[in-house]
């Protein structure tokens, strides 16, 4: 974020906690999740699959209301708190202060309808403007969106667009009525990666001309590290390590980050022989063990981490890990690339 | 194409065509001329982005699914044209591991009768039915290979996670100790700290085993970290193949300079490259000569009009479909720094 800014919090979460009933059980799906997103920022949210990160996105935007949810704790947007807010209010924030989009742009639009007359119709609902200047402006987002032709594609239906033109769309009819906050759920996991670099650049573009704050998840670390000015890494649910993305990528502090860095194949330099995988797959939120969630996996497992909750404490500037280790003196090494390197396998 | 010394290609595909027919009178050209032999115990990457062929191609080299035209040599027998009854015995040489571990599953069966199924049908080699014992005693071995307890095979496939149901979908493809595994996106549906696993195990057992492997997959570092050699493919056809790094770190196709590019590395401070625009094509219309030019940053005139063949750069057995080829200092935008 610019020098210039003050370090405000646009949106600052506290002790999230999402629980579904299972089985005659409340399940913490979310589990005391806290975070600030500043202004103008783009905060990534990372995790494997089932780790809440979709959850905690819709938890955020009022949008869980399946029956016997239960959503505790605070989620304060612009001083004002979200948790608990009735949903008629809610519903006017949605869509002009906080927009979502999401991996699959065909859920955001209704296939009977143009897009151009489903944005013009997202404007219409949250200012006093006639039809042509919708459609202007709509004309004029598209194209910004980097849509083609965008007189005549606003008049196309969603299934005669590629996927990356739904995109687009999909992103222009989020950005519509200038929201502040933008929460986008694995906006290019289903895209070709020449498309997904094209939609990368546009989010980080939307940062700086359109002023957004984006809260961006993905699975994708090499996502993160290209898009996001701070990262935060969900584990079962729990945040596991958060931190400004360099250096949260230069040097992690929680072990689950270094073992997730670690494994990914590398596309550049030497092959290593074997990948660095941790073993074992992530819990079930039902059967999280005691203390640290990661533990049944963690190559620096002890006692210490499986008889409490291990402490959420700062590693550096801005930098927080939930674990034992640097509170006990025994911080992760700076993570060296190709350290794992060793000869490329013959052919 | 590249012959090492004495041994033959395990698989030579020769100029594979496979159309799907369209309502309406339209063609869509899947497989559209093809070519490439790979060596026993040779790992070949496939990799292009959605919709490029590569599932296609990939059913087509395990007659899956019927070529239009054109030949698949399996260990120098052409199998394109032999009656089911004939392939059937072959059939155990070649095997196929599928991207959705679930779907791949019959889920009312216990993962014991799931891998003991084939070992029933298809007799040993000695061309003997196998015993009881025999089962039994193949079973254990498979669930050690892939590094599963022999409790598993008690087990139906909804008890086991993602990563464990792909064990159990590679033992189930290794039971008949095949030569050959076409394995179309394996780990894609894998987290990466699980994804690794599987990679790993993908690399021992072609180690231990001495198979060879067609490895298809979106992902281009997952196909480096195991492949020999790798094929890019655009729209249908082969537009770069050779050595896994030559073709990832000095492509000499214009596309595969743009794939490579467009990864995002989990590094940060990296300079980004100017992305490439516009979308793939639709396979249906595909563009008049190279079938790149579209979208690619060094098109001429020549590459509206003439569709360039795959053909050596150097001697090293990399092969580019293009007329006007990177060289290989250019090419090499990405470097670890
Ligand atoms: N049975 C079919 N009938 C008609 N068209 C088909 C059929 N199967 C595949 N296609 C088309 O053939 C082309 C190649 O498909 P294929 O599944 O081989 O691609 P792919 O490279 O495996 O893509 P992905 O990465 O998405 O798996 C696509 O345009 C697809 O829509
Ligand atoms: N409506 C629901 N009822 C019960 N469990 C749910 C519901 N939605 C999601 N879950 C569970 O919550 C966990 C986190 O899901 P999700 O947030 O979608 O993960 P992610 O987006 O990180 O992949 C998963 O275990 C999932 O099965
Ligand atoms: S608290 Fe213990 S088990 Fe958890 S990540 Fe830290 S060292 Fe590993
Ligand atoms: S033949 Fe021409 S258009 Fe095709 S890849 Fe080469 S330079 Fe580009
Ligand atoms: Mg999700
Ligand atoms: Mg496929």
């Amino acid at each position: 974020m610019p020098a210039n800014m003050p370090p405000s919090a646009l949106l600052d979460v506290r002790n999230l906690r999402v629980s579904f009933p299972a089985r005659g059980q409340m399940i913490p799906i979310v589990d005391g999740v806290s975070f600030t997103l500043n202004h103008q920022d783009i905060l990534g949210l990372v995790g494997e699959s089932g780790s809440g990160k979709s959850v905690t996105a819709l938890a955020l935007m009022g949008l869980i209301d399946a029956p016997g949810v239960q959503v505790t704790g605070s989620v304060c947007f612009r001083d004002q708190e979200l948790v608990g807010m009735p949903q008629k209010k809610l519903r006017h924030l949605r869509g002009k202060e906080i927009a979502m989009i999401f991996q699959d742009p065909m859920t955001a639009f209704t296939p009977v309808y143009t897009i151009g007359w489903q944005i013009d119709e997202q404007i219409r609902a949250h200012e006093r403007v006639s039809r042509q200047q919708a459609r202007a402006r709509t004309v004029k987002l598209l194209g910004d969106m980097g849509v083609p032709d965008p007189e005549r594609t606003a008049n196309r239906y969603p299934h005669q667009l590629s996927g990356g033109l739904r995109q687009r769309a999909m992103i222009a009819m989020a950005l519509s009525c200038n929201p502040s906050l933008l929460i986008a759920d694995e906006p290019t996991t289903a895209l070709d990666v020449t498309v997904q670099a094209q939609i990368l650049e546009l989010i980080r573009s939307l940062r700086d001309t359109h002023h957004s704050s984006i809260l961006l998840i993905t699975h994708d670390m090499g996502v993160v590290a290209e898009t996001c000015d701070n990262t935060m890494v969900l584990y079962s649910g729990r945040v596991a390590e958060y931190g400004p993305t360099s250096a949260l990528f230069a040097s992690p502090s929680h072990p689950y980050t270094a073992g997730l860095l670690a494994s990914i194949p590398p596309l550049d330099g030497p092959r290593p022989l074997r990948l660095p995988a941790i073993a074992g797959a992530p819990p079930l939120p039902q059967n999280r063990p005691a203390g640290c969630a990661f533990s049944p996996r963690c190559p620096y497992a002890h006692t210490a981490c499986t008889t409490a909750l291990p402490p959420y404490i700062a590693t550096g500037p801005d930098h927080f890990a939930a674990c034992v280790l640097p509170q006990e003196g025994t911080p992760l090494p700076t993570r060296i690339r190709n350290e794992l390197v060793q000869e490329s396998p013959q052919p | 194409m590249k012959t090492s010394g004495k041994s033959a290609p395990i698989l030579d595909v020769c100029d594979l065509y496979k159309t799907y027919r369209l309502p309406r009178r339209q063609e869509l050209k899947a497989v559209d001329g093809v070519s490439f032999s790979v060596m026993p115990g040779e790992v070949l990457g496939i990799v292009g982005e959605s919709g490029c062929g590569k599932s296609t191609l990939g059913r087509c080299l395990l007659k899956l699914t019927p070529a239009t035209s054109g030949q698949v040599l399996f260990e120098g027998r052409d199998i394109t044209h032999l009656p089911e009854r004939t392939l059937r015995p072959l059939r155990q040489r070649m095997q196929m591991v599928f991207q959705d571990s679930y779907a791949s599953l019959n889920p009312r069966r216990r993962i014991g009768d799931l891998l003991a199924e084939p070992l029933k049908v298809h007799p040993d080699a000695q061309g003997h039915k196998r015993s009881s014992a025999a089962i039994a005693t193949r079973l254990q071995e498979l669930m050690e290979l892939v590094s599963l307890p022999t409790t598993a095979l008690a087990r139906y496939p909804h008890e086991f996670s993602g990563g464990q149901r792909q064990r159990i979908n590679i033992a189930r493809a290794i039971a008949l100790s095949p030569q050959l595994i076409v394995a179309d996106e394996p780990v894609s549906a894998l987290d990466v700290s699980v994804q690794a696993q599987i990679i790993n195990l993908f690399a021992d057992l072609q180690k231990q085993l001495g198979l060879t492997y067609i490895f298809i997959a979106h992902d281009l570092a997952v196909v480096r970290q195991i492949s020999n050699r790798v094929a890019v493919m655009y729209l249908g056809r082969i537009v770069e193949i050779g050595d896994a790094d030559a073709v990832l770190h000095t492509p000499a196709h214009p596309y595969t300079a743009a794939l490579t590019a467009a990864i995002p590395r989990p590094v940060t401070g990296l300079a980004r490259p100017v992305p490439l625009q516009g979308d793939v094509p639709s396979p249906i219309n595909r563009p008049s000569g190279c079938r790149f030019h579209t979208r690619c940053p060094y098109m001429q005139t020549r590459c509206q009009e003439e569709d360039p063949i795959l053909h050596p750069i150097d001697d090293s057995g990399h092969e580019v479909a293009c007329h006007f080829p990177l060289s290989p200092v250019a090419s090499a935008t990405h470097c670890n720094g």
